[in-house]
């Protein structure tokens, strides 16, 4: 992508020098905040407004709208409790995990591999392939996914996490190649030749010189991969059967059958949504950061 | 061996997790042993390194798509070429045609807004007290599954009758303004809309962090000849900030206009595709896996693939002019 793929860390200015650089590139106004504000809260409102409903008694949530707790407070946890109990929430929930972790880690393997080939291997027809790779990325998943659902049934492995698993993973590898590629193409060359003149094999200089400084980058690309995998409704619909289901599939259910049980739907979005929310807060300069690098899948 | 494929209870998924993880890394490490000798020739490492990766996305992306850009010019059961009927079909057929018109409105729109938004944003609260906290709030519908967005605004958008508590805040702030409540996911071309600004507010988070960063790359000298001119305020974003980032902007409007033509989860979950709310995506899923048309399914594909491959295209030049810039 064609910024800086650093996360900028201003150097600490004194508060004079703060206030000058403020005034300048700032459309400074009170207007200017008051729109900032409103935008703030318009986006932040709605995810709200799910949330408190999801804590209130069943029969208020359809009396009176989430607004009135604040002059009417009342809330209760059994919305909760009848989720998990009632809908088969709680196993798809530990469904997620079983196919999240996987689906995380396999490609980052693969991927790394990949990866150091191209930036560190000088082989015939390596800028070739490297658009091979990298031109797949246009591949819709839509495309792909009649045959790729023909071929697990025609290897008896259709209906299984294997098939989740292994789609997951070829849909993220060109992401997955092309993000780790930049990251160790600005590993400076001296460093990986120093170590090969010590007689440092590949492995050597995978494992000793990149992995560590990797770690920011294989973060970035696996909060990516975590958080779209655990969204994930388009491959699960498809490759995974109902006893393994992950939690969005439940829920996206749950919305078409349920229509207007609030009580239930509130808290099963909030039961789906705080796994990856808790990711994104506590990772999120590395999210930015892979962002910032071209880490974009659809 | 039955549970090695269909694992039961909670510990035997498990189990086969850990196995799954296992096999891959065993994988792995019998590759760099294999081909991690001196003195074997280049292309015995590159093999081994890239085979992995290449074998999978041939099989797992190359190969599918030629199938069903292929099922996509035969019949039903994919036996006898039938051209382009298929692609005709989609074409004339009075249904298709609101699919196709709202998949363009949305493709259109959602770019549009979420850049300018996030853009306008991004300049509003770049380095203010309260950005790092303001961005977070814009940034965080990115963490939430489409499936969640959905239920969440489908809330907003709940309808009761007039008269009746309403529990939607759309529809309260319709009757506090003194109007009548609609049902604003029933009636076309509105719910159309209705489904657009979910997509917006998910991506105007994108659009706001990727600009951010480029707002904060434009050289202080820049800002202070234009301030020696006596350009401020408005006339800054304008002639300054604008054209700086343009090919951040570029970068932004074209992922996001991909990112729309493939999701397909807001109006599955919001809708299920009734009510004239269809779009490409969604009609995919339907006809391929519900509805029991998979040509048309294959031709939808291929329109995605197809109307996505000049945006990525464009979207590529653009990242290697600038970063030729750089």
């Amino acid at each position: 992508m064609s910024l800086d793929t650093r996360v900028e860390t201003p150097r600490k200015l004194t508060r004079k020098e703060q206030r000058q650089v403020d005034a300048k590139t700032r459309l400074s106004s009170p207007a200017a905040s008051f729109i900032a504000v409103l935008v703030a809260i318009f986006w932040t409102i709605p995810t709200a407004g799910l949330f408190i409903t999801s804590f209130r008694p069943q029969l208020d949530i359809r009396r009176t709208g989430w607004w009135t707790v604040f002059v009417d407070p009342s809330f209760t946890l059994d919305n909760y409790a009848k989720t998990l109990q009632a809908n088969n929430l709680a196993n798809s929930f530990f469904n997620s995990f079983i196919i999240t972790i996987p689906a995380v880690l396999i490609p980052i393997m693969l991927a790394l591999l990949a990866a150091y080939a191209f930036a560190w291997i000088d082989f015939k027809g390596r800028n070739f392939l490297f658009a091979f790779v990298f031109a797949l990325q246009v591949v819709p998943i839509q495309v792909t996914l009649i045959p790729l659902l023909t071929q697990y049934v025609n290897w008896g492995l259709a209906n299984t996490f294997w098939t989740v698993w292994l789609s997951h993973t070829i849909f993220a590898l060109p992401l997955a190649i092309y993000l780790l590629h930049n990251f160790m193409k600005e590993i400076p060359r001296s460093l990986i030749e120093a170590a090969r003149v010590d007689g440092a094999g590949h492995v050597r200089v995978f494992f000793q010189v990149l992995m560590p400084l990797l770690v920011p980058a294989i973060a970035s690309f696996a909060i990516f991969q975590f958080l779209w995998v655990w969204n994930d409704l388009l491959v699960a619909l498809t490759f995974a059967p109902v006893e393994y289901a992950p939690i969005t599939r439940v829920v996206a259910d749950l919305s078409g059958s349920f229509g207007s049980q609030w009580h239930l739907l509130s808290s099963a979005a909030f039961i789906s949504m705080f796994v990856p929310m808790i990711v994104f807060l506590s990772l999120q300069r590395y999210f930015v950061r892979g962002l910032l690098a071209g880490g974009v899948k659809g | 061996m039955s549970w090695f494929l269909k694992p039961e209870t909670q510990p035997e998924k498990i189990l086969v997790m850990l196995l799954a993880i296992l096999l891959f890394a065993l994988v792995m490490a019998l590759v760099l042993l294999v081909v991690d000798r001196p003195r074997l020739p280049k292309w015995v490492p590159a093999t081994g390194y890239l085979g992995p990766a290449v074998l999978l996305i041939t099989f797992g992306l190359l190969w599918p798509g030629m199938l069903t850009i292929k099922a996509s010019f035969f019949d039903r059961l994919n036996r006898d070429f039938v051209g382009l009927e298929n692609y005709i079909y989609i074409f004339t057929d009075q249904g298709f045609l609101i699919v196709l018109g709202n998949t363009v409105l949305w493709v259109v729109l959602v770019p549009l807004v979420a850049t300018a938004l996030g853009l306008i944003y991004a300049v509003l609260v770049d380095r203010t007290r309260a950005e790092k906290l303001a961005k977070t709030l814009i940034f965080l519908p990115m963490a939430i599954s489409m499936v969640g967005a959905g239920i969440i605004w489908k809330f907003m958008y709940e309808y009761k009758p007039k008269g009746v508590n309403q529990i939607g805040l759309l529809n309260q702030v319709v009757v506090w303004l003194g109007g009548e409540p609609q049902q604003w996911l029933l009636n076309p071309p509105l719910n159309t809309f209705m489904l657009i600004v979910v997509m917006i507010w998910i991506q105007a988070g994108f659009a706001m962090t990727v600009l951010s960063a480029a707002i904060k790359a434009i050289p202080d000298e820049i800002i202070e000849a234009a301030k020696v001119d006596g350009v401020t305020g408005t006339k800054l974003f304008f002639w300054v900030t604008i054209p700086s980032v343009r090919p951040a902007i570029i970068v932004v409007l074209t992922t996001i206009a991909m990112a729309t033509l493939k999701a397909f989860d807001i109006v599955y979950t919001m809708t299920g595709g009734n009510f004239n709310t269809s779009v490409v995506a969604n009609e995919f899923y339907f006809q391929s896996f519900v509805q029991g048309g998979p040509q048309i399914g294959a031709a939808l594909a291929t329109l995605l693939f197809i109307m996505i491959t000049p945006i990525i295209v464009y979207n590529l030049r653009q990242m290697r002019i600038s970063e030729g810039e750089r």
